[in-house]
């Protein structure tokens, strides 16, 4: 009886470096690691030498010195006394509140439209239709600076707006609460008589009226977790629609009056309107542009994540008898928001980054304080774009980590 | 007794009027609710309001006027004195800045030429199995371009010349289409020696390189195997393009003078601009794209690590950010004294990050194929490559298409970004030179329509192939 021989112990070869499956990836992997690291010599080589021909080092200390520029909107405290950093922290937060509300604007209104287009309404769909493309297939570029140039060009200048022997140029708008001017939209400011009092610079007034209106809303989920049980236990659900608007509405309206609740009209005084709040239309024409056009991306990503869930689905629930309102909010939607989210949460992303757009109507973002003025008047445009590349994918990095723990909280549990 | 049997059928009564017709589909369609009604309402109310609002201005639209004053007074002569309308009249004066940016006018037929051989070139490639379709389109695109250039200015025995060059392309189209894949390939060289001029051999020059790697290519892989003999070529035609294609293009031209008159790349701009950098950064960004998401998917740790570095660092800074590392850090990075033409450097930058963003839907594609692929892919003994080629991307490339799509989509609307580092776009580099001239102050409206309707037709265009080409490639049944 013969047994078959072992296979030849084979003694390694050069050429099994590159023939052999086992040892290729790793030949492979070192060509790789040598050439990154060349190529990354090679940069850091030519930016020394670059460096020393321009007679420039890193140098970081710039942000600590006075910026001396003035930045339209503030919503930290600034002046043109502040350092570069504190400039450049200012950036920030005005690219990150344009994100969130032009985020927000267009995600409720992207929802909205996407579930209308599919409405059987047919002038509804059409004209949706008709909106979603206009919208997607132009550059986002040109509804900036369109809106912004609408803005600033057909609008009349502050001082239109002055009364002179009982006439103006202008008048104000929405029964003269709104001025829209050239330079800004004026809307009327909240404003409180007898406020509470501060405690430490915090303004108790807000934050009560925000715990009173989540205790509003917690009471309003006792009252129709109640009317559930009776439903359950009877089978006939109370009546509950004047109980939760009382409780919602009334205590609300009854703090802000007691409280001496107004608004604060702005009001035209010199050379341009006091009070009020005062939206610069760099501000304006970014957001309404980023939330027009995000609204009709986000349409279709609604659409087609609605189109995804099987007829079977909303067959079977208009097979148990429920209407087609309840049919969306209960069956379709909650399967639909699974396939809709991830690309919504890209779509963030972009808009987000889309905010650096503001260059063209010369809001001052990030990319405008750090990376536009600061960058002009230092002169440091490697360690001004690096930190500005560097905030930016944070930012970035930041979205889709909480995009990433929303979808493994949604994923679908299988066994 | 009797009985009655009906032994004929009665004519079926039509059915009641609110259940047919017009009526029925009116009531299904736009009164069915109290909601539907309402939003019927709304829609007709929003229609009305736009109608009236633009309408009007379309209709007393004028179209040849000197200034915008003059315009103006032409509306109030023949609509009254509060008559809005539109003032075509720059359209009909500038429209050449919007297209073809500071061009030579008595060189239009060169970037005229170009676009017309851009979509007879690309013919092949969108209707390749269909000689029909892409007969049609390069008749339509021949008998097009040549009424173009009849248009322009060109000596006419160039006219003629070229006039019967797009007839032959036609010809082909219909009867050897494969016969346009060779001027798919000559497209890119041709299209650099037609828009900026200069010696034709320059661009000879640089296609041998890409000889001598296919060269090298052939020769060495029957006995070295393929990475090898790629690694070689690679090597060879880098050393080619280094070393001696300068002096092989000088000495060709002193031999052969062949050249044309050279334009500088600031003379570039509007959509001829647009189309430069839309057109070379798609293409080169696909293929690209697709390495990078392979590397991404790739058992190498290193490989994987550097995709995923690049394409997640890519994905996660705005494209404004890029332009101005093209504009600016550049110098800092390439070797001292290197200089070369921004709009170069663009399409690189533009290149990088759409391929990244490529890389992201082909990765889709990829994760989206079963394993078994893979392992009967394995099981044929195919190596890495050769399943990629006949198994894989096949597969994986026809599931991405729509997100490839909308990615081109997304890039060449990006292309209006390039006006933040100087270059001058139609959207806002154009329009801001042809608003700053003192007959046109104030006209706003008339050129973004232009610009926007130009951006619109193409990127439509483009949606609308990319659900032809689903259609076309959907192999499953439903």
């Amino acid at each position: 009886m013969t047994l078959a021989a072992d296979a030849p112990k084979e003694s390694f070869r050069l050429g099994m470096l590159i023939y052999d499956t086992r040892y290729r990836s790793i030949t492979i992997q070192v060509i790789v690691l040598i050439l990154a690291l060349l190529f990354v010599a090679w940069l850091v080589d030519n930016t020394r030498h670059n460096l020393a021909i321009k007679g420039k080092d890193i140098d970081f200390s710039f942000l600590w010195r006075r910026a001396g520029y003035d930045i339209g909107q503030t919503l930290i405290p600034y002046t043109n006394d502040s350092t570069h950093f504190r400039a450049a922290l200012v950036g920030l937060v005005n690219t990150i509140v344009v994100a969130v509300i032009a985020s927000i604007l267009s995600t409720v209104l992207g929802v909205v439209l996407g579930v209308l287009r599919l409405s059987n309404n047919w002038i509804v769909s059409r004209l949706i239709g008709v909106y979603v493309e206009m919208f997607r297939n132009v550059p986002l570029l040109l509804w900036i600076v369109l809106i912004g140039t609408v803005f600033s060009e057909t609008r009349p200048q502050p001082k239109d707006f002055k009364v002179v022997e009982g006439v103006s140029k202008a008048s104000m708008s929405l029964w003269n609460s709104v001025a829209v001017t050239n330079r800004s939209t004026n809307i009327p400011m909240p404003m409180l008589d007898r406020p509470l009092p501060a405690v430490g610079g915090i303004d108790t007034s807000l934050l009560f009226i925000i715990a009173l209106i989540g205790g509003c809303i917690w009471v309003n989920r006792l009252l129709l977790r109640r009317a559930r049980i009776v439903q359950e236990t009877t089978g006939i659900r109370p009546v509950t629609w004047y109980q939760s608007l009382l409780v919602l509405i009334l205590p609300t309206v009854a703090a802000l009056m007691a409280m001496g609740f107004h608004l604060e009209y702005p009001v035209f005084k010199g050379f341009n309107f006091q009070g009020g709040i005062s939206f610069d239309h760099a501000f304006s024409a970014l957001t309404l542009s980023l939330t027009l056009y995000y609204a009709a991306v986000t349409a279709e990503i609604v659409r087609s994540g609605i189109q995804a869930i099987s007829r079977g689905q909303s067959e079977a629930a208009f097979a148990l008898g429920l209407r087609p309102g309840r049919t969306m909010s209960l069956i379709i939607l909650p399967q639909a928001l699974r396939v809709i989210i991830p690309p919504m949460i890209s779509q963030w992303l972009s808009l987000t980054k889309d905010t650096s757009l503001g260059i063209a109507v010369s809001y001052l973002d990030l990319r405008g304080t750090l990376g536009g003025i600061t960058l002009n008047q230092t002169g440091r445009e490697l360690e001004c774009m690096l930190l500005m590349m560097l905030i930016y994918l944070i930012l970035s990095l930041i979205i889709s980590a909480f995009g990433n723990l929303y979808n493994a909280s949604v994923k679908l549990k299988e066994r | 007794m009797q009985t009655f049997v009906r032994t004929e059928m009665l004519t079926p009564q039509a059915p009641p009027v609110t259940e047919r017709g017009v009526v029925k589909w009116l009531r299904e369609n736009l009164f069915s609710s109290a909601l539907n009604i309402g939003l019927t309402l709304l829609g007709i109310a929003t229609l009305y309001y736009v109608v009236t609002l633009s309408l009007p201005w379309l209709l007393n639209g004028v179209w040849t006027a000197s200034s915008l004053t003059e315009c103006r007074s032409i509306i109030a002569q023949n609509a009254g004195p509060d008559a809005s309308g539109a003032c075509w009249a720059i359209i009909h004066a500038r429209w050449y800045q919007f297209i073809y940016g500071f061009y030579p006018p008595e060189l239009y037929w060169r970037p005229v030429l170009a676009f017309g051989l851009l979509l007879v070139a690309l013919a092949p490639i969108l209707f390749g199995d269909n000689a029909r379709n892409a007969g049609l389109l390069v008749s339509i695109v021949s008998a097009l371009t040549i009424l173009s250039l009849f248009l322009v200015n060109m000596p006419m025995w160039l006219f003629l010349a070229l006039s019967a060059g797009l007839i032959l392309a036609s010809y082909l189209a219909y009867t050897r289409l494969n016969l346009l894949w060779y001027l798919t390939l000559l497209y890119p060289f041709l299209t650099v020696w037609l828009l900026w001029g200069g010696s034709l051999w320059g661009q000879v020059s640089i296609m041998a390189g890409f000889g001598v790697l296919v060269a090298a290519y052939r020769l060495l892989s029957p006995r070295l195997g393929v990475p090898i003999a790629t690694g070689i070529g690679v090597v060879a035609a880098v050393l080619w393009w280094l070393l001696l294609d300068d002096k092989v293009a000088e000495a060709m031209q002193h031999l052969i003078p062949l050249a044309i008159t050279p334009i500088e790349s600031d003379k570039m701009g509007g959509f001829l601009l647009a189309f430069i950098i839309g057109v070379s950064s798609i293409s080169l960004s696909l293929p690209i794209g697709i390495l990078l998401a392979l590397g991404r998917q790739s058992d190498m740790f290193l490989v994987k690590a550097l995709s995923v570095g690049f394409i997640e660092f890519v994905r996660g800074v705005p494209l404004i950010t890029m332009l101005f590392t093209a504009s600016l850090l550049l110098q800092y990075f390439l070797p001292p004294n290197t200089n070369f033409d921004l709009i170069l450097r663009v399409v690189i930058l533009v290149t990088l990050f759409s391929a990244a963003y490529n890389a992201e839907v082909v990765r889709g594609g990829l994760a989206a194929l079963p394993k078994g692929q893979y392992e009967a892919a394995d099981a044929l003994g195919l190596d890495y490559w050769q399943a990629q080629r006949l198994i894989i991307m096949p597969q994986a490339l026809k599931v991405s298409i729509p997100g490839i799509v909308s990615t081109f989509i997304g890039l060449f609307k990006d292309t209006t970004l390039v006006t933040f580092v100087g270059l001058a776009e139609p959207l806002r580099g154009i329009t801001t030179i042809v608003r700053a001239d003192i007959n046109w102050k104030g006209v706003y409206w008339e050129p973004y329509l232009f610009v926007g309707a130009i951006f619109f037709v193409v990127c439509y265009g483009m949606s609308r192939y990319s659900l032809y080409l689903e259609g076309k490639l959907r192999t499953d049944h439903n």
